[in-house]
């Protein structure tokens, strides 16, 4: 039987949903165990937040004062001294895992499975390549661990009903010096959702045309409640920030609504989206690639529509209340 | 002053990125006869930072490193033609993992002493993104991934890495393995007289059992399949429209 361990992202205060959204693929295989291992300076409001996750069996709280900033250098080896008791490793496919696991899987002298998109079995795993141009179907071994990456748009999170016991364990590994956080910055936010689980996305590309008029996408943003998003070239001409990017090499996302503005739509784009719910395409160009995916297509110019746009949306709230 | 003596560039073969790929009709891999094949975008971005490192002063040596079959030369030539001073192909015609592929580089950072290795964060066709940070784990050496800005200060390189929720800075001790982003620099066109200089540049071929090194599949692909296509949806007219078909689809 399948025993999965999951490395929690978090920082320091707030357990990450994609944490939650890889108890629910160990979930989908029916592994006999599924543990979290929260490391952290003083774990225990994450500990506590990962114990509630519908699923989870128990919660390892390894508690240092190096593993105050998530260094991969730093925290996989701690894992790998953790793993023996487990037939799989499991991260989300975020940045955070994405720096992490291939460094948990090489110290343990195996493979990765990158980006698991649907588990057949506990060692039957797909995944996309090609920047989602096609799915590869794998088959891991069951002599040595499964490391593995979780796909977050492809899994719900775990609900937060449960109550796994929490143990705390002490560093069994050498830490290494050689490598130092120094700082996180982050400009974005202005107290909009979080892009990666946000249930409304409104992204802007390179026909928003400069940082100034990115502001239009931000007040659409506001005006629904989303959070905002933005193309690698809108990224690249400096219009927004590059935590914004979504796409094949940014943040793959599946909100309920995904209104894409002056954007022409890149294979690298569209692997980002796919799994969104509803895609609206507004572009002034009616052949931009877009428009075959997206569910609504408007061929208008950005800069008269999405006024037109926020101002219906005013009228239809004020209509509600 | 120069930092490292000699920076490794690993760089691969891979399709194009304007080519759009498909499955083949019997699943059994992809159909790429005949498309055109590049270097590794994320990997072009690499060398370009290390030429730019040796242009500032701070390193003598570029040498690009290629795993795979002999036409990997191509990307070889076109690495020297942007500037690398050798090349060397570790020449197979095995698909390697990405673990194969990290005790090859190993070997080869061994075997040239190299001090800092910089790399694509991912390539753009298995998308696996774990041939560096698996090359930091198995040398012990930091790993500075997904980085867009990086610069040297007694004998610590401090990155720029494009995490999810911003820019995070870290400092690591060289040696170190650095992987890529995509704002890290802008590749340089490659001019003619640097393509005819990079003829007469070394290029050295070596097996992986010259750099002692067993190649391992550890996983079996079962197939290769097309992902269900989004049917395309209507066109609206003007934005009242387009309100009343969000709310038709409950999304409003």
């Amino acid at each position: 039987m399948a025993r999965v361990l999951i490395v929690a992202e978090h920082d320091g205060r707030t357990l990450n949903s994609s944490t939650a959204r890889c108890v629910s693929c160990a979930a989908s295989f029916e592994a006999s165990a599924i543990d979290i291992a929260v490391l952290a300076a003083d774990g225990a409001a994450v500990a506590a937040q990962a114990a509630a996750l519908e699923g989870v069996t128990g919660v390892i709280r390894v508690d240092h004062p190096a593993n105050e900033f998530p260094l991969a250098a730093v925290a996989a080896p701690q894992i790998c001294a953790l793993a023996a008791d487990y037939t799989h490793v499991f991260g989300p496919s975020t940045t955070f895992g994405k720096d992490l696991m291939p460094r948990i899987a090489a110290l343990l002298g195996v493979g990765q499975v990158s980006d698991i998109m649907h588990a057949e079995s506990a060692w039957r795993f797909q995944r996309p390549i090609y920047a989602g141009n096609a799915i590869l179907t794998v088959e891991t071994p069951d002599d040595r661990p499964v490391v593995a990456t979780v796909r977050t748009a492809s899994y719900q999170a775990a609900e937060s009903t449960g109550s796994a016991p929490i143990s705390e364990r002490a560093v069994e590994a050498e830490i290494p010096t050689h490598t130092r956080y120094v700082e996180l910055r982050s400009d974005s936010g202005g107290g909009r959702p979080d892009l990666q689980t946000a249930s409304r996305v409104v992204s802007g590309g390179r026909g928003v045309g400069s940082m100034e008029n990115f502001e239009i996408i931000e007040r659409l943003a506001d005006a629904l409640g989303a959070a905002v998003g933005a193309s690698r070239a809108a990224v690249d001409a400096g219009y927004a920030g590059n935590d914004l990017q979504v796409g094949q090499t940014g943040k793959i996302i599946a909100p309920d609504l995904y209104i894409a503005v002056g954007i022409s739509g890149a294979i690298q784009h569209l692997t980002g989206i796919k799994d969104a719910g509803v895609i609206v395409a507004i572009n002034k160009d009616e052949d931009a690639p877009l428009f075959e995916v997206a569910d609504i297509g408007l061929v208008a110019d950005l800069f008269t529509a999405v006024p037109e746009l926020i101002e219906a949306l005013g009228e239809q709230a004020g209509g509600n209340s | 002053m120069t930092v490292v003596d000699t920076i490794l560039v690993p760089v691969k073969r891979v399709v194009d990125a304007n080519v759009r790929v498909r499955v083949k009709p019997d699943g059994s891999g992809m159909a790429l006869d005949g498309v055109k094949m590049s270097i590794n975008p994320f990997d072009e971005i690499a060398l370009e930072e290390a030429l730019r490192i040796r242009e500032r002063g701070e390193t003598a040596e570029v040498v690009v490193a290629s795993i795979g079959p002999a036409v990997c030369t191509q990307q070889l030539r076109a690495g020297l033609a942007m500037g690398a001073d050798r090349a060397i192909l570790v020449e197979t015609e095995l698909d390697l993992e990405p673990l194969t592929v990290a005790r090859t580089l190993k070997a080869l950072v061994g075997r040239e002493n190299s001090e800092l290795v910089i790399l694509g964060k991912q390539a753009i066709d298995g998308d696996n993104n774990q041939t560096g940070q698996m090359l930091a784990a198995l040398w012990g050496r930091p790993q500075a991934c997904f980085s867009s800005e990086l610069s040297f200060s007694n004998g610590i390189a401090t990155a720029m890495r494009e995490v999810d929720a911003g820019i995070e800075v870290i400092e690591v001790e060289l040696p170190a393995v650095v992987t890529t982003d995509l704002r890290l620099n802008e590749p340089r066109y490659t001019k003619l007289p640097d393509i005819l200089k990079a003829k007469k540049k070394p290029l050295e071929t070596l097996t992986l059992g010259e750099l002692d090194v067993e190649p391992q599949a550890q996983f079996r692909v079962l197939g290769f399949e097309t992902p269900p296509e989004r049917p395309s949806g209507e066109k609206v007219r003007d934005v009242a429209e387009l309100v009343l078909a969000l709310r038709q689809k409950g999304v409003l």
